[in-house]
């Protein structure tokens, strides 16, 4: 079974920030796990080459909590396949 | 000791080529942030930055010099040329022999680079341009000066990110007070509007895709700039022996580290350059009238600056003005701390303060007089420049009216 868009976000957080994955849940808020500013931006940029898409905007910057970005990335991801020339 | 006194200044920026045209924009709270013409900007998120316009080197420098110089050292030597034209600098050997020049820059000649390794890794090319060091250099500046003026005393270059010129500025200030050298030259320059550069500052998403509005509540981040400044320092009595106007005596300056994070700034790490200015200076709290502000633009830039000026000023941080001219002149990284150390001094010489423009609505977290829009005719006894770099590296510089009495 694939690796689900969640389930590669907290991947990719946890390698990001070099913590152990089962230490990032989505209920974690991102003080939690100790990820400031510049670690905050690491993660998007990792998420970028993760997901193959751009993440731009202000709200990027914004997201308090995993689960935030984690649904933010399932909408980025529906909305580049939509956009993708094959869909 | 010497007491110090800055007798020229050299202004190259977004807001115009020379002093004149910079301390007017200023006044007048014109912004020199417009779309950027230099490069191709549709692969960026941001497409606005503080340019110098109207500026060609094929007219300033001759050809056979002209491609032994990047832009940031072309803008270097205009400052200094006109830095040396004010002060009306009488050389003698000895003189040429003594003086000083130090030069702040962040980023250097980013461009040879940058075509040289476009050649390499993606043209297949097999050796790069033999210039690319000497032209890239974060010295070359400095170098520049000094072989356009004959000018063969201590000579250096400072880069401490967006602290770099102030630190330049402080620097030659001690050894002219010192007495070590009779005269510096210093200041910085900065040329980041090379694509890699912007690509680099796009990723640590601290750019704002429209203006900077330094202490707005709804402020987005900060704007690129370029330019230069230079500042000619002297000692007080021969400068004025040989009738020289000094503009404004440099009083103080004081440098601290964060010790904190490499990108995140810290309110302790600033409050302590600022009193070490201030105890340098023997300057009393009370006798600072006005702050040019760090003043990014950035959210944490902005409240922690705050925060950091009212622990060291307390309650007359009520009663100070302070103001971000990044909004106008955008941050530029090396240059910015000459720049600002230019707008302070015009400030003090004229009585008038400039505004931090762009302003809209106030931000709790930043609960200064910040002089919005609008410059304020305000004589102002003494003043402090403050810059705070990246990696937690600050510089305040201490100004006061030059008394010629």
């Amino acid at each position: 079974m694939p690796e689900s868009i969640e389930e590669r976000v907290l991947r990719v957080i946890s390698s990001s920030r070099r913590i152990p994955r089962a230490a990032v849940l989505p209920e974690c808020t991102l003080d939690e796990l100790g990820i400031d500013s510049l670690d905050r931006v690491n993660i998007l940029f990792d998420l970028e080459s993760e997901f193959n898409i751009d993440i731009d905007g202000e709200e990027a910057k914004k997201a308090t909590k995993v689960s935030e970005i984690v649904e933010a990335m399932k909408q980025l991801v529906e909305e580049s396949v939509k956009a993708s020339p094959e869909h | 000791m010497n007491r110090v006194v800055v007798t020229g200044i050299g202004v190259i920026s977004a807001l115009g080529l020379n002093q004149n045209e910079f301390w007017q924009a200023l006044q007048q709270g014109c912004c020199g942030i417009r779309p950027i013409e230099s490069l191709d900007v549709s692969q960026l998120r941001f497409h606005n930055g503080a340019e110098v316009r109207g500026y060609n080197p094929e007219n300033t420098f001759p050809p056979d010099v002209l491609p032994l110089m990047e832009r940031f050292t072309h803008l270097a030597l205009v400052a200094a040329d006109q830095a040396l034209a004010q002060a009306a600098v009488q050389w003698t050997p000895q003189l040429r022999e003594k003086a000083a020049i130090i030069t702040g820059s962040c980023v250097g000649g980013q461009a040879a680079q940058e075509a040289g390794y476009w050649n390499l890794f993606h043209e297949g090319q097999t050796r790069v341009h033999p210039l690319t060091i000497p032209l890239s250099m974060s010295n070359a500046a400095a170098s520049h000066i000094s072989m356009r003026f004959g000018v063969r005393g201590p000579a250096f270059t400072i880069s401490t990110a967006c602290s770099s010129s102030a630190h330049a500025i402080g620097h030659a200030f001690w050894m002219v007070r010192s007495g070590k050298v009779p005269l510096a030259i210093a200041g910085g320059s900065e040329a980041p509007f090379v694509f890699g550069v912007l690509k680099a500052w796009e990723s640590l998403r601290v750019i704002s895709k429209d203006t900077c509005r330094p202490f707005s509540a709804d402020r987005s981040g900060t704007v690129l700039g370029e330019g230069a400044a230079m500042l000619v320092l002297e000692p007080r009595d021969l400068s004025l022996a040989r009738g020289a106007c000094p503009l404004a005596e440099i009083v103080g300056f004081g440098m601290s580290a964060d010790a904190g994070h490499i990108t995140n700034p810290s309110a302790d790490g600033a409050a302590l350059a600022m009193r070490s200015a201030l105890e340098d200076s023997g300057l009393a709290a009370e006798q600072i009238g006005y702050i040019n502000a760090h003043g990014t633009g950035t959210i944490e830039n902005d409240k922690t600056e705050t925060r950091a000026i009212r622990t060291v000023f307390g309650t007359h941080a009520d009663r100070l003005a302070v103001s971000s001219t990044k909004s106008m002149h955008g941050h530029a990284l090396g240059a910015a701390g000459a720049l600002e150390a230019a707008a302070t001094i015009f400030a003090l010489r004229d009585g008038i303060l400039p505004p931090t423009a762009n302003f809209t609505s106030p931000d709790p977290a930043c609960d200064l007089d910040v002089i919005p829009n609008h410059r304020r005719k305000l004589s102002v006894e003494a003043c402090l420049s403050n810059s705070f770099a990246f990696g937690g590296l600050n510089a305040v510089l201490a100004f006061k009216t030059a008394d010629t009495l």
